[in-house]
């Protein structure tokens, strides 16, 4: 089964829970209840979004974040597209280092990397394709992380 | 979503409700803030009934710590389940926080 979602957001924080709450009841209702789903891709999302509209976006009101989703089998796959100029995506330091981790940002990509079994950005840097694969074995009780940077 | 701000003796308790994103993460930055610039010290955010947390929500919680404990205080964490103490651990922040199983635990000695 292959179930496809297209959503636009106006470029505003307040509609990323939301969202991130429709996307979420929408893949549920395809897969098995699996907490790699409601964590993995939940924060992985939530982020992918924030980024879109702080800095992709640079916080402009006139622009917009499309999100499209597909869920085919057990894997969730999820686009999102922001309206900025991009970024290098491989240009982003460790926020684990001792001296970055007291830092109060810079943590939303290594999260999106670390809960996703795959994050791919494109040329420009101003789309994050994030794909989740849910397993047999992810039942309730088991979290996962994903591929790391 | 919301934030619940109560008192335990000398210690100002936010019990955070639903999420803590981006959306959001602001005001509780403001609640803690206002009970800072009001004298408090001691603060425990308790997150018994939280259902995830991004990377701006980690983010307020090192600057609140930050804040507080350049005036003299601390922040300690509570009831993290165990999807919230993995992002912690992923992003090693589980290394910056005193984090309490318990609201009780993280009360004591502080």
């Amino acid at each position: 089964m292959k179930t496809e979602l297209v959503l636009e957001l106006p470029n505003d924080i307040r509609t990323i829970g939301h969202a991130v709450d429709y996307v979420m009841e929408r893949c549920t209702a395809c897969c098995e209840h699996a907490r790699k789903l409601d964590l993995n891709f939940r924060v992985g999302l939530t982020e992918a979004l924030s980024n879109a509209m702080l800095y992709g976006n640079a916080e402009d009101p006139a622009k917009r974040v499309r999100i499209e989703v597909v869920v085919a089998g057990s894997e969730i796959t999820a686009r999102i597209t922001d309206e900025g100029t991009g970024f290098d995506p491989d240009n982003v330091p460790d926020p684990t280092t001792p001296a970055n981790v007291v830092k109060t940002g810079g943590r939303g990509i290594f999260l999106m990397r670390s809960l996703l079994d795959e994050v791919r950005f494109n040329e420009q840097g101003n789309s994050v394709t994030l794909v989740l694969r849910l397993e047999q074995s992810d039942s309730p009780g088991e979290v996962e992380g994903g591929a790391q940077a | 979503m919301a934030f619940q701000v109560t008192k335990e003796n000398d210690v100002t308790v936010v019990a955070v409700e639903g999420q803590l994103i981006v959306g959001n993460r602001q005001e509780l930055k403001q609640k803690v803030l206002e009970e800072l610039e009001n004298g408090e010290r001691k603060f425990v955010v308790d997150f018994d009934q939280t259902g995830y947390i991004d990377s701006s929500g980690l983010g307020v919680l090192v600057s609140l710590s930050k804040k507080i404990r350049e005036q003299g205080g601390e922040l300690r964490l509570a009831s993290l389940n165990e999807d919230l103490r993995t992002l912690f651990e992923l992003t090693k922040l589980d290394t910056l926080f005193k984090i309490s199983d318990s609201r009780a635990e993280a009360l004591k000695g502080l």
